[in-house]
């Protein structure tokens, strides 16, 4: 079939065929354009501040240029590529075609939300460079310092604002797609996984995003007005920030990963051609997760000051929010028993996946206890930690979900041999990279420090030479999936054997989806 | 029966359409919430300063306000009825009545708010830090709360307009009416966060 929705341009024509189309394929693709620039972007910030960490003492820059990188890149990371992440792109793109639906509910809005997105995007890029230069507070901004300097923190926040927006916007279509856009026969326990994930993530936007938009707007009225909220001079409690800015910022830890595991979800029985184990048990996991995740923020705060009856019960829910994180990865590894199991390479991010984000989960509980919380909190244990889980797990199963869908989203295969050797060599550089970090936290290294004393530098050294052979194997990545985007073989409409509706149209598909709305009599993982 | 020429054009999706108003209106609420969850911190710290400091506002102001914009809402939610029972002049009359109701608030609110910032009352003022750290933080509260409800008033109107016209153009109809409902609900919505900020600042003190 010719005409897939790349010939559809709609209304207009070129560049504004992309940036005012309200095809949730194209927006999809728009948002993975925009995460691809700002995550090579966050990566290069990266590279530059592990270099800086080769050796103790000055190496490249001055301390203030390092406060400021790793700021921007916590900010980029954080709320440019890994929340919008996997929901807005992919998510976007596969959404409708997974429930059998031609769009999602609000299409306007949907291209209001991109458009929100990258206005953020761009407010909190203009902030490095105009006022008093860029940020330097890290990206959790937290008071009395972020009230304080004279860097450019007021727009950045505002960008993170608009971002915040767009996220919540996001959410509010997607839930409302999922209640009321299913296609014929699609009840809800016939879902695919990957939609149950988008599901409880939307609600998630939902509910946690205002909360992280009113704590902002606080944080740039301290700085404009001195309400004094944050102010102990004027009465202020600063602790309340970091609370509010918790009960935003835990939850959306759930907005990155959650995707994340539908992602995995579906590409498991695909792989092994089994239906999934624990169908229902993985659904309403992710809700518990959804639910609990917003009961845990305190969990951050061990050692700001707070009662020892509150972080008791926090470190409690702590340890509940890992149950239903396990129940996941017990069924996905259960759902390969007796499978007839094919190493392609969305499998093998998926099993990369599993193993790096259980180190991060049980990490997690290290420092979810509030005896060895209070040994490891504020070193490099913790940037381990959230770089296994946030890395290690949302990005790997972003890059298993981009290699899965590959096909159906460009029509073409990408390079099988070059994927594999990426896949293998982001590991490797992955773990040289992150498990020093462990150690050096452990030993007492704190994070975001610019100097350090000579008997941690061997674990930078090592990670400093990780960090090479990551970006290695990104630029392969990217390098590969770019290249097939031009010269790979045909993919034809179902090259995996998959069994949700994504597979049952043409690939790419059509600007309205499927030649026929399809009717759904069976569940999603039709296999043995 | 599910083939693209009967569903490629436009749908309208009613029950679609105010589930997402209903969600978004949840995003208000937790919105406010942040903000009502720093004044119960901040009151349960400093009871006596709130006390004394809610004491500044003008009950009558307060009382005249409420009463305008409840009346408002019922304006607002009587132009529906109109627009379903088909009278569409009478929902454009009612529709222009809510407009002006808001407008009417929004003249109080300044008048209030110029009073106290006359009295040298508004965050970083000299005068007011002075006072009281309760009331430094009250006062700062005051200026937010009903400042970010003063802004959601302004969109509101804006909404109510939009819908004026589209109902004066036959665009809104008694048989389409869901953009009005909808915008009637983020109106209510504004009513109902009023008549949680009116008893806190002005009638607790």
């Amino acid at each position: 079939m010719k005409s897939s929705f790349y010939n559809t341009p709609g209304k207009h024509s070129g560049l504004l065929a992309w940036v005012l189309s309200t095809d949730h394929k194209r927006i999809g693709l728009l948002y993975l354009s925009c995460m691809t620039v700002f995550f090579l972007t966050g990566m290069t910030l990266g590279l530059l501040m592990r270099l800086e960490l080769i050796a103790p003492g000055r190496t490249l820059m001055a301390a203030s240029t390092y406060n400021a990188l790793f700021t921007l890149h916590g900010v980029i990371m954080i709320f440019l590529f890994i929340i919008p992440g996997i929901p807005a792109a992919l998510g976007n793109f596969m959404l409708p075609l997974q429930i059998g639906a031609q769009d999602v509910s609000f299409p306007r809005l949907n291209l209001l939300s991109w458009w929100f997105y990258i206005t953020g995007a761009a407010v909190a890029i203009t902030s490095l460079f105009t006022g008093g230069g860029a940020p330097d507070t890290g990206w959790t901004f937290y008071v009395p310092y972020s009230i304080r300097t004279g860097t450019n923190v007021s727009l950045a926040v505002f960008g993170v604002f608009l971002m915040g927006i767009s996220s919540t916007l996001t959410g509010l279509n997607f839930v409302t797609t999922i209640h009321r856009l299913r296609a014929p026969g699609m009840s809800w326990f016939r879902m695919p996984l990957f939609v149950w994930s988008i599901y409880a993530t939307g609600w998630v936007q939902l509910l946690a995003t205002p909360v992280i938009a009113i704590t902002l707007l606080m944080l740039m009225a301290e700085r404009f007005f001195g309400v004094g909220f944050f102010d102990p001079a004027k009465g202020g409690d600063p602790i309340l920030f970091e609370h509010l800015f918790w009960i935003y910022s835990h939850p959306a830890v759930y907005i990155m990963i959650l995707p994340a595991m539908g992602a995995v979800s579906e590409i498991i029985p695909v792989f092994a051609r089994r239906t999934i184990f624990g169908y229902k048990a993985i659904a309403f996991s992710s809700l518990g997760i959804a639910l609990f995740g917003y009961l845990v923020w305190g969990h951050h705060m061990f050692t700001s000051g707070m009662s020892d009856e509150a972080r008791m019960i926090f470190s409690l829910l702590t340890f509940l929010v890992a149950v239903p994180s396990g129940i996941k990865v017990f069924n996905w590894v259960a759902s390969m028993y007796k499978g007839s199991i094919r190493l392609d390479t969305p499998f093998l991010y998926v099993m990369a996946f599993i193993f790096l984000f259980s180190i991060g989960g049980l990490t997690g509980l290290v420092q979810g206890a509030l005896a060895t919380n209070v040994h490891v909190h504020g070193t490099y244990f913790i940037v381990a930690h959230f770089h296994y889980v946030m890395f290690g797990g949302t990005a790997f199963a972003f890059f298993a979900s981009l290699h899965y869908w590959f096909p159906k989203m460009s029509g073409r295969m990408y390079h099988e041999g070059r994927a594999r050797v990426a896949a293998l060599v982001l590991f490797v550089g992955f773990n040289t990279l992150y498990f020093p970090m462990f150690i050096l936290g452990w030993q007492g290294m704190p994070r975001r420090y610019y100097d350090y004393l000579p008997q941690y530098q061997t674990g930078h050294v090592i990670a400093t030479i990780g960090s090479w052979v990551l970006a290695t194997g990104i630029l392969l990545m990217v390098y590969n999936l770019l290249r097939s985007l031009k010269d790979g073989e045909k993919a034809g409409d179902n090259p995996w054997g998959g069994t949700t509706l994504e597979w049952k149209t043409t690939s790419p598909p059509p600007a309205e989806n499927f030649e026929k709305i399809p009717e759904v009599t069976t569940g999603p993982y039709n296999y043995k | 029966m599910n083939d693209i020429a009967q569903t490629a054009s436009p749908h309208k999706d009613y029950a679609g359409s105010k589930l997402g108003m209903w969600l978004f209106l949840f995003t208000e609420i937790l919105l406010f919430g942040g903000l009502f969850l720093v004044y119960s911190v901040y009151r349960s710290m400093y009871p006596q300063d709130f006390h004394a400091a809610a004491a500044g506002l003008s009950v009558v102001l307060g009382t005249v306000n409420t009463v305008i914009l409840l009346t408002s809402s019922l304006t607002m939610a009587l132009s529906i009825s109109a627009l379903r029972r088909g009278n569409s002049r009478r929902s454009v009359l009612l529709q222009s009545a809510t407009i002006v109701l808001g407008l009417v608030f929004l003249v109080n609110k300044y008048f209030e708010w110029s009073g106290h910032i006359h009295e040298g009352l508004y965050p970083n003022a000299p005068e007011l830090l002075t006072r009281s750290h309760g009331e430094i933080l009250f006062y700062g509260l005051y200026y937010v709360m009903t400042g970010l409800h003063g802004i959601h008033v302004v969109v509101g109107l804006v909404l109510i307009g939009i819908m004026l016209t589209l109902t004066m153009r036959q665009r809104i109809t008694g048989a389409d009416y869901v953009k009005l409902e909808n915008a009637g609900l983020y109106w209510h919505l504004v009513d109902l966060i009023w008549i949680y900020l009116f008893p806190l600042f002005y009638l607790i003190t």
